[in-house]
């Protein structure tokens, strides 16, 4: 019983998992000053981290390489915990969090987990 | 940094032997595993020690930092425990049902690589560090 379930939920995760998605347009400039960061010119990718995660270090990586490959986007990594309140306020669950803004510092798209390379390319905006 | 197959393959055993937890209800068993939990907590995992000595074939495809396996096993040790008192007190559904998480935790993360130090560390920080002066959710 305990198997099938958790089978279950591992199947739910999976689809899940590092899944650009959209939210609410929400102007978060006021989060990015808050964090004494400036905006990307053409998109900002704020990826909320902690220590005992290991995907978030591969999402360091994808996203780090994003960013130093693509003209105006720029990688900024929070640690979670020390932010506390931040994570509630943005309504963050789980780590690692990736809020993608765009040049205005608005989010209007959001990936949980461990993203692919592909999928933030996509979610840019141009 | 930690080769991750070496928590996988642990995660493994770990399942097994709470599923015969479940099945019998033997408090000795779960204790055995707590043990095994406890030393995971400091890095010296049994059952990751013995994939190293005898099953380790190749290197790693990546090298994961070690403290997310610590603090699974952390989580494990609790559950056990808990579970543990539970049996040996004589309440049996507080036994199950901790023993029931704590499988489900190892099932998780022996086949779907599901990291609890992602899910749950967070949340728990969360829950645990209310700030005086917070303001509304926006």
């Amino acid at each position: 019983m305990v198997l099938v379930v958790s089978t279950l939920l591992g199947v739910l995760h999976r689809r899940r998992e590092g899944k650009v998605r959209q939210v609410d347009e929400r102007d978060r400039r006021q989060v990015l000053a808050l964090l004494g960061e400036a905006p990307g010119e053409r998109a900002t990718l704020l990826q909320f981290s902690s220590a005992f995660c290991a995907p978030c270090r591969a999402t360091r990586r994808v996203l780090g390489d994003i960013a130093a490959q693509t003209e105006g986007v720029r990688h900024v990594e929070v640690d979670a915990e020390s932010h506390l309140e931040l994570v509630r306020e943005l309504g963050i669950l789980k780590t690692p969090t990736t809020l993608v803004l765009d040049g205005r510092g608005h989010e209007a798209l959001r990936a949980v987990g461990q993203p692919t390379t592909a999928a933030v390319l996509q979610a840019l905006p141009s | 940094m930690i080769d991750p197959r070496g928590p996988r393959f642990g995660a493994w055993i770990t399942t097994f032997v709470l599923a015969a937890v479940l099945l019998t209800g033997s408090a000795l068993l779960l204790a055995a595993q707590a043990v095994v939990f406890a030393l995971g907590t400091r890095g010296r995992n049994p059952y990751v020690l013995l994939w190293k000595r005898f099953l380790k074939r190749g290197g790693p495809a990546e090298l994961e930092p070690e403290a997310p396996a610590r603090f699974a096993q952390l989580v494990g040790l609790v559950f056990a425990t808990v579970g543990t008192v539970g049996f040996l007190a004589g309440a049996t559904a507080v036994g199950t049902v901790a023993t029931a998480l704590a499988l489900a935790a190892a099932f998780l993360n022996a086949a779907f690589g599901v990291c609890l130090g992602c899910e749950l560390y967070l949340l728990v920080k969360r829950f645990t560090h209310r700030t005086p002066h917070e303001g509304a959710p926006a």
